[in-house]
């Protein structure tokens, strides 16, 4: 590691103004689970490093408050496994952030830094592009919120700007019934990168949705209304044609290793399908209860 | 610009005050700062488990940490297992069942299963294998691993 400066700032205001002073200059640190092996490879040399563990405004980790349920930017993996409210609401994301790592990587690493570093095999963004969440950015000029979908734009890359830093995720609680479902292909089980990430949600009103990553170069929303890939009535395995015209966008990157394009693809189908079925499931079984 | 810095933490019960570089890592600071060598480093990349440590009572690798980071906490490291009479109850099965070939990645396993038995007195094989998920063994001593584990658990109980 190049020598930095360690800074532990106590308020939100004092990490933003370090952040703003030093530009490129500053990496952010939460749970430092890709941060410590970048700055080990010199992949990045900053000239100060800002905690932002013991910042009191980004405590608790996870609170629900007028049907939105936040997680502040210092939240870890397991909290997210353990939270009551999203196994009941936000299955799909339990089960991404379950497959985070080890055991002692998800006590580590955040839900935050997960979307942050932008990777496109991101167990965590499928779901949350899913479920629609908004991310809160603060900056020199106050706090702005953006849609997941717009703070994500490509590896590496997201919409923060000089001085900014997230603060939180927040996802709206669904008022209808809403059944969701996690998938991921890995060449080995356990701690691995994923080959693709997918995650699917059904409404009550027939709407699906589907967001798959590590096909392309970020992680993609694509939207049925027509309320037939939703309906219960018809096998998922009648389903395969539309199935496919929702991953008619997959660009799988040809530089990865982790698998071949055609095969990326083709299992991209079958956990379509697969998470279709267990999302409509799900839903079913909240609609009864 | 302050790229050096001292730290409070405690090691194993005992309060240290650590003069470190603001660029080492947990792993490094605890076997070159402090001494202790019993936490092995390995992939540095949060892969293996070798480096395993309790901070504040949580399993997490030492590796992927700054030495910073554990300013005003508490880190148990292998060294912190053994009680006054003797080896704790983990260590005590993992010698009874074979459990250590080599022997590297054992202070990483042996954190990770006390971690598990704090939380959990009744684990499952399911549950043991899950929680030493992140420690690899090159030895691949997993089936005698796990049964030290569950003997273990059993002595606590007990
Ligand atoms: S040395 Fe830390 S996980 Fe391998
Ligand atoms: S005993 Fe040799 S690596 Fe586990």
């Amino acid at each position: 590691m190049n020598r930095f400066e360690y800074a532990r700032p106590e308020t939100v205001a004092e990490a933003v103004a370090l952040l703003d002073e030093y530009g490129p200059d500053a990496q952010i640190l939460a749970g430092g689970t890709d941060l410590v092996i970048e700055l080990r490879n010199h992949w990045v040399e900053p000239k100060v490093v800002i905690d932002i563990k013991r910042i009191p405004e980004l405590a608790p980790a996870i609170v629900e408050d007028d049907g939105v349920l936040s997680f502040s930017a210092t939240t870890v993996m397991a909290d997210v496994v353990a939270n009551d409210v999203v196994q009941r609401y936000f299955p799909a994301l339990a089960e991404a952030a379950d497959v985070v790592g080890s055991v002692q990587i998800r006590a580590r690493a955040t839900l935050a830094g997960n979307i942050c570093n932008g990777s496109p095999a991101a167990d965590t963004s499928p779901p949350l592009l899913v479920f629609d969440a908004t991310v809160v950015v603060a900056g020199p000029s106050g706090v702005r919120r953006l849609p997941v979908d717009d703070f994500i734009v490509g590896p590496g890359k997201t919409a923060l700007e000089r001085g900014e830093m997230v603060i939180a995720i927040e996802l709206p609680i669904p008022e209808q019934g809403f059944g969701s479902a996690y998938q991921r292909l890995t060449r080995r089980r356990g701690t691995d990168l994923a080959s693709i990430t997918l995650c699917c949600g059904v409404s009550a009103d027939g709407v699906t949705r589907f967001a798959y990553g590590s096909v392309g170069p970020r992680a993609f929303l694509v939207t049925d209304d027509t309320g037939e890939l939703a309906d219960p009535s018809v096998p998922v395995a009648e389903k395969a044609e539309l199935i496919d015209e929702v991953f008619h966008l997959a660009s799988p990157s040809l530089k990865s290793l982790r698998a071949s394009p055609e095969y990326r693809v083709a299992m991209l189908r079958v956990l379509g399908a697969r998470a279709l079925e267990t999302a409509i499931a799900r839903l079913d079984k909240e609609l009864v209860a | 610009m302050k790229t050096t810095m001292t730290i409070d933490v405690t090691i194993n019960g005992r309060r240290r005050r650590l003069d470190i570089a603001a660029n080492q890592t947990l792993l490094e600071a605890l076997r070159d700062v402090a001494d202790l060598t019993g936490t092995k480093e390995c992939c540095v990349v949060g892969e293996c488990g070798a480096c395993t440590v309790l901070v504040d009572g949580r399993p997490m690798n030492s590796c992927l940490m700054l030495a910073a980071e554990v300013d005003g906490m508490a880190v148990t490291t292998v060294e912190g297992l053994e009680t006054g009479d003797g080896l704790s109850p983990v260590q005590a099965a993992f010698l009874d069942k074979s459990a250590a070939q080599c022997g590297f990645c054992i202070p990483g396993q042996l954190m990770s299963a006390t971690a598990l038995l704090e939380r959990t007195a009744e684990p499952t094989v399911e549950e043991v294998q899950e929680a030493l998920a992140g420690n690899l063994c090159r030895c691949a001593g997993y089936e005698q691993i796990v049964n030290a584990v569950l003997a273990a658990a059993k002595e606590v109980r007990r």
